[in-house]
């Protein structure tokens, strides 16, 4: 891990645009080194984050640090340590791959040569090596993302952003670019990640914030979340509305979702046969209040429930905002 | 390196990056020379025979065409401004630390490499049908610097006005209102046959005496004072076109 100022720094964040509140007074600390994950729903605020933090948002009030720079007073100092890749790969679809980091590389204040070694050496690393003298435009979905996180890259950086890197990609090269953050990762580099999506949180990062209405709304390891939300959950379907109620009752705080329509009740477990079969044994003794069970994976909407209270409801954000 | 150096590499390379999408966007390419050209064969042959003007219609039409086509050809750096806007490009090398005027010289010098090419071209279908400029280098020299000067204006006030579009089409709009201010002017047909409020915007708009100049100058015939305004006017839009695409630049990115 690498030592120094923490890779980032907010304090007392507020960002409005007209009567929407979008951070309100966000307060989070990334440590230098590793990857560090922003989970939220659409409109958590993740996305607006993450522009105040690469010096292309301004705050409306509060303090935000990258690498020890002030985002505001000392914009160039930052640059200098950051990269963002965003939720649309920016890059030039007329020119190739290869065009493409170079030039990049170039404005990076790479000397020309330098230049072609460092987009040669990233092609190689991305596995665009086949396709580096193709246009941009003729890259897959997947490619383009690669190409666009190799893009991020060309400047050496101290804190990568990546905002919402996955979305929208198959499976396959959802997993493919997982690998390379994980690289990244492990070369040094501080990566703080935007995603919706829990699985991708759990699978990359070592620490977690999760974002709700622009606020920090938990913030742990990825077991420690867990360990408060429940990895997964164990539904459980109850004979008749008497056998929903007692279990309702008893269970008191450990329901994490009830449907009394449907006579369900959830609470969280690890999956395990032993913990099934220890919490049917707690939830039910006498063995005939359950009639059915189902073991489902946690997602978001699980740890929002049990954050807030209430699904994920929030108001759809606006793209970039 | 120095901080001049830093922004002397940057804007050099905006540059080579711009006249590589350019060269490369064959579209846009043939739009910006078919166009005026379709137009130059419209004028000459339907609607030239109906015109006065006091010599073949072809020399008279022909430096406006080359105006209509170099003013429409610059008016398209907005669309790839705006495009490198929505794209996300620009916000890209906002974090990377490239300068608002690397990025937007990047652009405006494409924009005049691009359109001195297509007027050349234009203007070698003119000789093809039958314009017969003056042999007089000068002039052709001071005709051609008049030409780059009013490229460098209008594609710097494009591309603050890309820098206002919310869409690339919506940019592309602006071109074409670009493509229309050479109408009324002297550019197809002499102001004096205009009704008298026309007359009045083509006798003083921007375009007017650009045209005059340049016919005065391919014809080696007297310009009178048509250079000076043309001059005052577009060192003025140039200058106008610099500080409107920084303010706005500011604003738009931060």
């Amino acid at each position: 891990m690498a030592h120094g100022p923490p890779a980032v720094e907010l304090e007392d964040l507020r960002k409005t645009y007209g009567n929407l509140v979008v951070l309100d007074r966000l307060t989070m600390r990334v440590a230098a080194g590793g990857v560090h994950a922003l989970l939220g729903p659409n409109g958590a605020g993740k996305t607006t984050t993450v522009r105040i933090l690469a010096t292309l948002t301004r705050p409306d009030s509060g303090t935000a640090r990258v690498a020890g720079h002030d985002v505001l007073r000392q914009r160039r100092q930052v640059r200098r340590a950051i990269s963002l890749a965003g939720q649309h790969a920016a890059l030039d679809d007329g020119q190739t791959g290869v065009e493409n980091l170079t030039m990049l590389a170039r404005l990076a204040g790479l000397s020309p040569s330098a230049a072609r070694q460092r987009a040669a050496a990233l092609l190689e690393r991305f596995d665009l090596v086949e396709a580096a003298g193709r246009r941009v435009r003729t890259y897959s979905g997947g490619m383009r993302r690669r190409l666009d996180l190799a893009a991020s890259l060309v400047g050496t950086p101290s804190v990568v952003f990546l905002d919402e890197p996955t979305t929208g990609l198959d499976p396959r090269s959802r997993q493919g670019l997982w690998e390379v953050i994980g690289d990244l990762a492990r070369a040094g580099v501080t990566v703080l990640l935007t995603t919706q999506y829990l699985e991708e949180a759990d699978r990359l990062a070592d620490r977690i914030t999760v974002l709700h209405q622009g606020r920090l709304a938990a913030e742990g390891t990825a077991t420690e979340l867990k360990q408060r939300f429940g990895a997964q959950r164990l539904e459980l379907v109850w004979r008749d509305a008497v056998a929903f109620e007692q279990a309702a009752q008893r269970l008191g705080d450990r329901v994490t979702h009830r449907d009394p329509a449907r006579r369900e009740l959830s609470v969280t477990t690890d999956g395990s046969a032993p913990d099934v079969r220890r919490l049917l044994d707690d939830l039910d003794p006498d063995q005939h209040g359950v009639v059915r069970f189902t073991v489902r994976e946690a997602t978001l909407d699980d740890v929002f429930l049990t954050l807030t209270g209430r699904p994920t409801g929030a108001p759809q954000e606006v793209a970039n905002v | 390196m120095s901080e001049l150096a830093v922004r002397g590499t940057q804007t050099a390379v905006m540059i080579s990056r711009c006249v590589r999408l350019s060269r490369r966007n064959v579209d846009a390419l043939l739009t910006s020379l078919v166009l005026p050209v379709l137009l130059m064969l419209l004028f000459v042959y339907l609607f030239g025979g109906a015109i006065e003007t006091g010599s073949a219609y072809v020399t008279y039409v022909v430096p406006g065409v080359l105006l209509l086509c170099a003013g429409f050809g610059a008016a398209g750096t907005a669309v790839s401004v705006t495009t490198d806007l929505t794209e996300g490009m620009i916000e890209r090398l906002r974090t990377m630390d490239v300068g608002a005027t690397s990025i937007l010289a990047g652009h405006v010098v494409a924009s005049v490499a691009r359109n001195l090419v297509a007027t050349t071209l234009v203007l070698a279908v003119a000789v093809a049908i039958g314009f017969r400029p003056a042999v007089a280098p000068l002039r052709w020299l001071a005709a051609a610097g008049l030409l780059v000067l009013f490229v460098l204006a209008v594609s710097w006030l494009s591309a603050a006005f890309g820098l206002l579009a919310r869409t690339p089409e919506a940019a592309s709009g602006y071109t074409f209102l670009v493509m229309f201010l050479p109408y009324p002017s002297s550019a197809f047909v002499p102001v004096e046959t205009m009704p008298r409020w026309v007359r009045g915007f083509a006798e003083h708009q921007p375009v007017t005496p650009v045209i005059e100049s340049l016919r005065g100058l391919l014809l080696d015939t007297p310009v009178g004072s048509a250079p000076a305004h043309a001059l005052a006017w577009f060192l003025g839009i140039l200058a106008l076109g610099v500080v409107l695409s920084a303010v706005l630049f500011r604003r738009r990115v931060a």
